[in-house]
């Protein structure tokens, strides 16, 4: 039997579900200091004055550290991990370095910002202490309309960055000018994906202990290798002289892909003081401090026939940064090489700005760049579909890439250098399929009925792609024990998607044992010297390459080595349940355990020739490029026209993810990532007022769907053509279910409220948004 | 600060220690009985994870305050079952891929053993409300409904063996 594509309930459960699981706050290490930070409740203003002397007096406290305490000491960092690759010339981009300070130096830049860290003996005391810290700031105008930050004469938040633009890029694919020019029937709109935030259960944390000169470090990170090197160049040490470990992680969506000050300081800390530091943040703290997502404003253009085929696509939009985009690549161009998913659009043109402001920063959540581009894209079907009078369904028919055009060449490169060609096909019947889930044809029979009895019911329909599996690389390693055993080693950084399960699956398979029986490690940088980490629906692409790559290695050394032991030719064996054995001829093996013996360096060695000791081999995995996943998905919502309110009754989405490796946890995937995007519909909101001060910084500002808003939810798996760009044939999950939900449930709220013609170009779509759009449309 | 001595009963077990006034129940069990299975994801009442029962009953462990539990009954997560010894529930939300990440978890299946007493036969309506005090930024709740179902089934099974 085969493993990979089997239901496999998960082998990282027992500690979960039993509570005896080891998150950063749950380590006990005897003498660890607490931090607590200062943080500025200022949008932008100069510091004129800190004294931290009462707090250094307060019980328990034992070190204070301020901006000018740490300057020359630790270094702001400055992070160009996006710049951009070759292949993207023709994009024009100009990307400059994100800066991320660590302690303000004489200037706050936004709220939130760490400006003094009071360590102590415990939480309680490093708390008590930071109220005891006093700050003088003398506040200075703030830049907070990205429109308007990249003005000449407006604030600038750091003087190497432009008119605060960090980044721009611009695509031209065909002669939009001129399709524009001729169209027969053309549209503008305004487009605004609000700004919100990952919001894992677990907030960010971290826990460093020093011994000797060697420091390890506990972060809640997706990305320790990332983390690992930043510190070791901020605080001037070596690499080798820092470990950066993952424990149980309670999620991440994107929001700990970045690297964070508090990451830097306290182990700097710890080397200081030679104790265990550890740093959790707490909610408050997080809605503030650790980075936000999406906040895009697009002004869009449409050209199309009267059949509702669209001609052309232009597009102007900007992405508020606050202080920083770390990854405008992802953030920002991604929305450019998904923006018209399965559409064949000839022209297309879009400019992009990342413009900086004193909030906190932009960083990919969960479907980065995708959401975005998916709510104007299909916002636009939807108003041509209004505007001619047409079925949207008939509007996205018109304008789907047909089977008989695959593979479809985009006319663009990817994010990372190589033309945009879909491996995909079957655009077409999964749209069919759609309809038929959701019920429209009946829906368009019933539609108008239920309406003269006061049901406004609507169905609302949305497309995507998703390139996944993205590099530069991952890593695997695989080998066998003194017991026998095989372990695998990845340089992937799980924290709840599967992944021990999973790629124990595909090395099961590889090795012809249990997964059960395989030791899977991950997200530690002793293990290996390069890894990548966990983020943009990659993992099960690129670490199970890395590792079937390293299998492949190890299985034709450890024929070699059993070969040499049982004097068989390595063609004439097979490893099986913990041996190698010669084919045919029964009581012919011999156990890994033992080869792993024959293969230990010295005189009792049994090595065939030119083979060197061990049992042990690595791959560094690169992608040719990315994999492109689809989907579709329909929402049925009914609204009431009064007072606003959506109900949303069900969701429906199709998705192809090349081959599943373990369908519970694919649909897991799914259905978590739709209703983070029915929250960032409906509910989520990150806000700042006018001054710059943050609006939502508790959960009861910032609304997270709770089980109670759940819909009914149906899916189901396509079956897609395997991916010929990896060795399993997988295609990345993880953020495909946040992609769709905004058009598809902004387009239900419009059909259920068909005959006022009301848009809907502003997430989210809060019973106020909806009212006053009703109220707009005469309703 | 001035210390108090503060004599609960968890999980079956008196077990006495020092805080301060101020001190959460949360970072009590958390931190002086080392009781970590407790999460604290918001500190102030609305994510769940935090989630113990006090004499039975389901409560906000980061918004009571230890001295306040003097002399009650606490259940924690470790109090359910043990890895050596997993709860029903706690296989069914493994067998049912009710957990990802796992941190909302323990208070998610605290509360869930509250549901399930009260409606041993547990139906999708009434699961949405009583469970929406919880919340799971991985799963969209689907698998926890299932694995929430699946435990009252094991549940039905368990006592039709043993009667």
């Amino acid at each position: 039997m085969t493993w990979v594509g089997q239901r496999v309930a998960r082998k990282e459960d027992l500690p979960l579900v039993t509570g005896t699981g080891t998150y950063v706050p749950d380590f006990d290490l005897p003498g660890t200091l607490e931090v607590a930070f200062v943080r500025s409740p200022l949008a932008h203003a100069r510091i004129t004055a800190i004294d931290t002397s009462e707090a250094l007096a307060a019980p328990g406290v034992v070190a204070v550290f301020t901006g000018p305490d740490i300057r020359g000491k630790v270094h702001s960092l400055v992070l160009d991990q996006e710049a951009a690759p070759p292949g993207l010339e023709t994009a024009e981009p100009e990307i400059y370095p994100a800066t991320i300070e660590m302690l303000a130096d004489g200037e706050v830049r936004h709220v939130g910002q760490a400006v003094a860290a009071i360590v102590a003996d415990d939480r309680y005391h490093a708390e008590d202490g930071a109220e005891l810290v006093r700050v003088d700031y003398e506040e200075l105008p703030a830049a907070l309309d990205p429109e308007a930050a990249r003005l000449p004469g407006a604030p600038v938040v750091f003087d190497n960055v432009p008119n605060n633009v960090q980044a721009r890029y611009r695509i031209r694919v065909g002669d939009t000018d001129r399709a524009l020019a001729e169209a027969e029937h053309k549209l503008a709109m305004t487009v605004r994906s609000q700004r919100v935030m990952a919001s894992p259960m677990e907030t960010r944390g971290v826990l460093a202990t020093t011994v000797g000169e060697e420091t390890t470090v506990w972060s809640s990170t997706q990305i320790p290798w990332w983390v690992r090197n930043s510190i070791a160049a901020s605080i001037g040490v070596p690499q080798r002289l820092i470990r950066v470990r993952i424990p149980h992680m309670g999620g991440g969506f994107g929001v700990k892909v970045n690297v964070y000050p508090e990451e830097v300081l306290v182990t700097y800390i710890s080397r200081l003081l030679e104790r265990p530091v550890r740093w959790v943040e707490d909610r408050a703290e997080h809605m503030v401090a650790s980075g936000h997502a999406r906040d895009q404003l697009h002004h869009v253009e449409a050209a199309y026939d009267g059949l509702g085929r669209i001609t052309a696509i232009r597009d102007r939009f900007v992405l508020d940064s606050g202080v920083a985009c770390p990854y405008p690549l992802s953030s920002a161009y991604n929305v450019a090489s998904h923006f018209r998913s399965m559409y064949k659009i000839p022209n297309f043109a879009i400019d992009s700005e990342c413009v900086l402001t004193h909030k906190m920063f932009n960083l990919p959540y969960r479907g980065a760049g995708r959401p975005e581009a998916a709510f104007v894209m299909d916002r636009v079907i939807n108003a041509v579909a209004q505007d001619l009078d047409l079925d949207p369904a008939d509007v996205i028919r018109r304008n789907l890439i047909g089977d008989d055009e695959q593979p479809f060449r985009m006319g663009m490169p990817y994010r990372d250098g190589t033309e945009v060609v879909y491996d995909a096909t079957g655009f077409p019947a999964a749209f069919e399929r759609l309809l038929e889930l959701v019920g429209y044809d009946e829906h368009r029979r019933t539609q108008s009925e239920l309406r003269t009895r006061g049901v406004h019911r609507g169905i609302g329909l949305s497309t995507y792609v998703e390139g996944t599996g993205v590099g530069p690389f991952e890593s695997g390693q695989l080998q066998i024990d003194a017991d026998g055993r095989v372990v695998v080693y990845s340089g992937c950084a799980p924290h709840g998607q599967g992944l021990e399960t999973t790629m124990s699956q595909v090395v099961a398979d590889a090795f012809g044992i249990d997964p059960q029986a395989v030791i899977f490690k991950a997200g530690d940088t002793a293990l290996m010297p390069y890894g990548a980490g966990t983020f943009a629906s990659r993992s099960a692409v690129t670490a199970s390459a890395a590792i079937i790559e390293s299998s492949n290695r190890l299985l034709k050394r450890i024929k070699g080595l059993a070969g040499e032991l049982l004097e068989v030719a390595s063609d004439d064996l097979e490893v099986v349940g913990g041996e190698v054995r010669a084919v045919g001829v029964p009581g012919r093996s011999v156990t890994l355990k033992e080869i792993y013996r024959s293969a230990t360096p010295g005189p009792g060695a049994r090595l065939p020739e030119g083979t060197d000791a061990g049992t042990i081999d690595t791959f560094y995995w690169v992608p040719p490029t990315v994999t492109w996943g689809f989907g579709v998905v329909g929402a049925i919502v009914e609204v009431d026209a009064e007072t606003g309110v959506v109900d949303l009754k069900k969701i429906v989405m199709l998705h192809d993810c090349g081959r599943v490796i373990n369908p519970l946890i694919v649909e897991g995937q799914i259905e978590g990532g739709l209703v983070q995007g029915i929250g960032a519909t409906l509910y989520e909101h990150v806000v700042y007022d006018e001054s710059g001060q943050p609006r939502a910084t508790t959960f009861l500002d910032y609304l997270l769907p709770t089980s109670a808003e759940v819909p009914d939810i149906v899916q189901e798996h396509l079956e897609g053509i395997p991916s010929a760009r990896n060795p399993l044939g997988v295609k990345g999950v993880g953020e495909s279910g946040p992609i769709s939900p905004p058009a598809a449930i902004a387009n239900a709220i419009i059909d259920a409220l068909k005959p006022l013609k009301i848009e809907l170009n502003e997430l989210p779509l809060s019973p106020a948004t909806v009212a006053a759009a009703i109220e707009r449309a005469g309703g | 600060m001035n210390e108090l001595e503060v004599t609960l009963r968890v999980n079956g077990e008196s077990r006495v220690a020092r805080c301060e006034q101020r001190t959460t129940l949360a970072d009590f069990l958390r931190g002086k009985l080392g009781l970590t299975g407790t999460h604290l994801g918001c500190e102030h009442g609305v994510c769940g994870a935090c989630t113990v029962l006090v004499d039975g009953a389901s409560a906000r462990s980061c918004l009571m305050l230890a001295v306040q539990a003097q002399g009650q009954e606490i259940t924690t997560i470790e109090g359910l079952g043990t890895p050596e010894n997993p709860h029903l529930l706690m296989r069914a939300f493994s067998e049912m891929h009710g957990l990802q990440c796992g941190f909302c978890t323990p208070g998610f299946i605290l509360s869930a053993h509250e549901y399930l007493r009260e409606h041993p036969r547990p139906d999708r309506e009434s699961m949405r409300t009583e469970l929406s005090g919880n919340i799971c930024r991985c799963t969209g709740y689907v698998k926890i409904f299932e694995a929430v179902e699946r435990a009252a089934e094991m549940m039905a099974e368990t006592e039709g063996a043993s009667s």
